[in-house]
């Protein structure tokens, strides 16, 4: 259900977007109101949700220690996986947001009669994650080359490392046949993976699938219904400068790819793509194993009824005389216990 | 009590049913779940509903208004913990962490999947606290909070051993035992607990330590211990209880005065201190270094924890030494402190024989005897003859808590290759931070739970059963009372050849004693190696 729901929500955000510039002439609306509306609740929603999560105090310090702890100086300390400092533990987060380091550690299971486990090797999903979210980031760079004028030198040479095999031309950019190729290694794991298809959702597919209509469209305006770039370039720019124009004669492929992006842009904060602002507030990796050392502080400590030495020894006086351990009040000066003569 | 299969006829199969999982009910069977907690036991502690119930029952008495009481207490859990509220939204369902818990690779039970866990409390925060799935339910994820939810809930938070091992391969930390220990505590507020938890918290609250053991009898049996000693090697040890002015407190898990083996491991520890002559003092008030209030919620983790501080005031020691045990280790290095610190009336430990300060316990003024005896090794005070220990082929499993929950991996490592010739790692991706939990963590270890804990305890069963066959390991070694608990029944069911041991048992084998006399048992009485000829000399 969640797959065919999905599938359908992003092919009626490609019919739609087409019906609407090529049948009612909604050029505005899809170019200009829509990615504006979006990039507003892009900016707004993610804040909202951030500061949200920030508002919540972190009463414990409960980072998951992934190697050997801060001990005696002659113990090897794993200062990455089990940081003792802010210093260590922002090292940690690089590797855990620029190489997954967790991730990394992934392994698949197999079960053979016995029982007996096995553990195999299982590296695609972290390789195929890697790809995807490095690739959507040098496409997004690439993306500057509409919103500036000059176009700025990083820009130029991210493109020009991408298009570095160049046939024919256009020149063909390697990001995009990756990206392409990840997002569908992606979409096909969740399906034939029995574990992964089962826990599911709708939510789960529906990001996947509007990636793909995304990437399919923006390869279809750059190498096959091609659209005038300079066209695109005045649309762009005059959004980001706050005078927007829509120059007539733009493929409507232009405008879904639009359509597109803009849900992707609106979406974003409502959904688990937050994930990505997410990682940083995660009390398991971005706090210091050093709450032996340093005292963490918990806002809302408040104080608990607890049973204390002298309800014990009230409770326990007699037996305790008499087996010869230490007390505070001797029997004769101890009051009477409720409940015996 | 339910019968346990054999390993032979124990079913195991990874399939998925037909139906979605929300529309897949939890079915109690005999040896899935573990039996309610008594009402007794909850008036002890002051919860929520106490009264007589069982989880099989259709009616499970709640209060006339649980919902409300659920939803109030999760909205303010989500308002209290940024771990539960981030933990809720970011879950992007890779799939990554499902086969790494150990109950769904022993069970086959999707629900088992740590991220299902998950979504079981994550579906009805998406109906409660989310537009969309108020607006769009079932479509997006969500549904209603109805008394089968409360019993799924029920069945799989006490189905999880709080072990982590699933947060150290999720690529944004999520931590599946934040779930299980806020759903629990949410359980709690409707009174549904599991006696084995509150029966041992009850204990502990009232008499000092989980298994009620009264101050007279505590000494008893530790004294018992000091005659066993003597039995082994001639030396007489005359510990001390709720003495002041002691210079350091000794808390360990009362499971190791309780039962075999971790009475061996106490007698270690005896023989240890002896043998340095370390000015401590046992309690008989603080006699519990585990904490089962940790199974219950937050706050009866405090209260329970409280106690540690609080007699290390009252008795005046600089610093306290903790005993081998996980959760406990857990809760010290990461809430003790933050819970009833600061502990400004105690001093940075420094060890009286090496003259080491540890700063890494700078604030709790709490260390592990581990790492206290490792620097005992390091600066060769201990005189060791690790050959007593060479009929032990060894292994060394790492505790849940004290490998993810704070890092302690090298120190026993350290101390086990000083005492012994014989060691042999399992495979990498099941020991140190990848480590198996033992099946029986969190208040599991019940006799009712048996079928689960032996299909829970496989993955670790599986690695001994690779190294037994491998290097002919005989003895999996530990620094955990539940493991020693528990290990000899999960070897016993699937590798019978190995015993269990705590370390500090091996370190009493192997340490020469001042004074002692020849020694030809080890610590149960068995012939040490070369010694098996003198064995029926005494009789």
């Amino acid at each position: 259900m969640g797959i065919k729901l999905s599938l359908a929500a992003v092919l009626g955000l490609v019919l739609a977007a087409y019906i609407g510039v090529t049948a009612a002439g909604l050029y505005h609306f899809f170019g200009v109101s829509l990615p504006y509306l979006a990039i507003s609740l892009f900016l707004g929603g993610v804040v909202y949700r951030v500061l949200k999560w920030a508002r919540a105090p972190v009463p414990f310090r409960i980072p998951t220690t992934a190697g050997q702890e801060k001990s005696m100086p002659w113990v090897k300390h794993s200062r990455f996986d089990n940081p003792s400092t802010k210093g260590e533990t922002v090292v940690r987060m690089l590797l855990e947001v620029f190489l997954f380091r967790s991730l990394f550690r992934n392994t698949k299971f197999e079960i053979e009669k016995g029982p007996r486990i096995f553990y195999q090797w299982e590296k695609w999903l972290w390789l195929a994650g890697l790809a995807f979210h490095y690739c959507f980031l040098v496409i997004l760079i690439r993306h500057l080359r509409f919103f500036t004028e000059p176009v700025p030198f990083f820009v130029q040479g991210i493109e020009k490392l991408d298009g570095f095999f160049q046939v024919g031309l256009p020149g063909i950019y390697v990001t995009d046949g990756i990206f392409m190729l990840a997002v569908t290694y992606l979409i096909i794991r969740r399906l034939i993976i029995p574990q992964v298809r089962y826990i599911s959702l709708p939510q789960d597919y529906f990001p996947l699938f509007l990636l793909f209509a995304i990437g399919t469209t923006g390869i279809l305006t750059r190498y096959v219904i091609k659209v005038d770039l300079i066209k695109v370039k005045t649309l762009a720019m005059g959004l980001i400068s706050f005078h927007p124009v829509v120059p007539a004669g733009i493929g409507a492929i232009f405008f879904i790819h639009l359509a597109l992006v803009s849900t992707l842009f609106a979406y974003f904060p409502f959904s688990k793509l937050m994930h990505a602002g997410g990682i940083f507030l995660s009390p398991t990796r971005n706090l210091p194993n050093d709450s032996r050392m340093r005292r963490h502080i918990n806002p809302w400590n408040y104080p608990v009824k607890v049973h204390t030495y002298a309800q014990y020894e009230d409770h326990f006086r007699e037996k305790m005389v008499e087996a010869g351990l230490p007390v505070e009040k001797e029997l004769e000066q101890a009051p009477p216990v409720a409940g015996k003569p | 009590m339910a019968k346990v299969p054999k390993p032979s006829e124990l079913k195991l199969e990874h399939k998925f049913p037909e139906t979605g999982w929300m529309d897949t009910p939890a079915v109690f069977s005999p040896g899935n779940f573990s039996y309610p907690g008594k009402a007794k036991n909850l008036k002890v502690l002051g919860l929520a509903n106490p009264r007589e119930w069982s989880p099989t029952d259709d009616d499970w008495k709640l209060p006339s208004d649980w919902k409300k009481i659920l939803l109030e207490g999760l909205r303010e859990r989500l308002d209290k913990y940024r771990s539960l509220k981030v933990f809720m939204d970011i879950c992007v369902r890779c799939g990554a962490c499902a086969d790494k818990c150990h109950f769904y690779l022993g069970s086959g039970d999707p629900k088992n999947m740590p991220v299902l866990r998950a979504e079981l409390l994550r579906s009805v925060y998406r109906k409660e606290f989310s537009l969309a799935g108020k607006l769009m339910g079932k479509m997006v994820g969500a549904r209603d909070l109805t008394e089968d939810v409360v019993k799924e809930w029920f069945m799989y938070f006490f189905q999880c051993t709080e072990c982590r091992r699933c947060s150290l391969f999720c690529p944004y930390g999520i931590d599946t035992a934040e779930f299980t220990i806020i759903g629990r505590e949410l359980l709690n507020l409707i009174g549904c607990n599991i006696d084995w938890v509150v029966g041992p918290a009850a204990n502990c609250y009232q008499t000092g330590n989980h298994l009620g053991i009264q101050p007279h009898a505590f000494k008893d049996m530790l004294e018992f211990f000091v005659d066993e000693i003597e039995a082994v090697n001639g030396i007489r040890i005359e510990p001390s209880f709720n003495r002041k002015g002691a210079e350091v407190l000794f808390v360990t898990p009362s499971g190791d005065v309780f039962a075999d083996p971790g009475t061996y491991t106490l007698m270690g520890y005896l023989m240890l201190f002896h043998e340095i002559g370390l000015d401590y003092t046992w309690s008989t008030y603080a006699s519990e270094g585990g904490n089962f209030g940790f199974f219950t919620s937050h706050e009866m983790m405090k209260r329970l924890n409280s106690k540690m501080y609080a007699e290390a005031k009252r008795l005046g020691v600089k610093y306290i030494i903790g005993g081998e045990c996980g959760h406990m280790w857990r809760v010290v290095n990461q809430y003790m402190d933050t819970v009833n610190g600061p502990a400004d009336f105690l001093e940075v430990p420094v060890s009286p024989i090496t003259g080491t300060r540890f700063d890494n316990a700078a604030s709790t003024k709490m260390i592990h005897i581990v790492e206290f005896t490792a620097d005992l090794i390091r600066n060769g005070k201990l005189k060791l003859d690790a050959s007593r220990n060479d009929n032990h082929i060894v292994t060394y499993h790492d505790s849940c808590n004290t490998a993810r929950g704070m890092g302690f991996l090298d120190e026993p490592r350290y101390v086990l290759n000083s005492v012994c010739n014989n060691f042999h790692e399992m495979p990498p991706n099941t020991i140190r931070e990848q480590t198996f939990c033992c099946g029986s963590g969190s208040g599991l270890n019940n006799d009712e739970f048996m079928e689960m804990r032996m299909r829970g305890g496989l993955p670790r069963a599986n690695a001994v059963r690779h190294v037994h066959d491998k290097f002919g390991v005989n003895t999996l070694s530990c620094i955990c009372a539940i493991d020693r608990a528990v290990l000899p029944t999960l070897m016993n069911y699937w590798v019978p050849d190995v015993s269990v041991y705590g370390l500090h048992e091996l370190v009493g084998n192997a340490m020469v004693m001042e004074g002692e006399t020849e020694r030809t048992t080890d610590l149960r009485g068995e012939p040490l190696p070369g010694m098996e000829d003198n064995e029926n000399e005494d009789i």
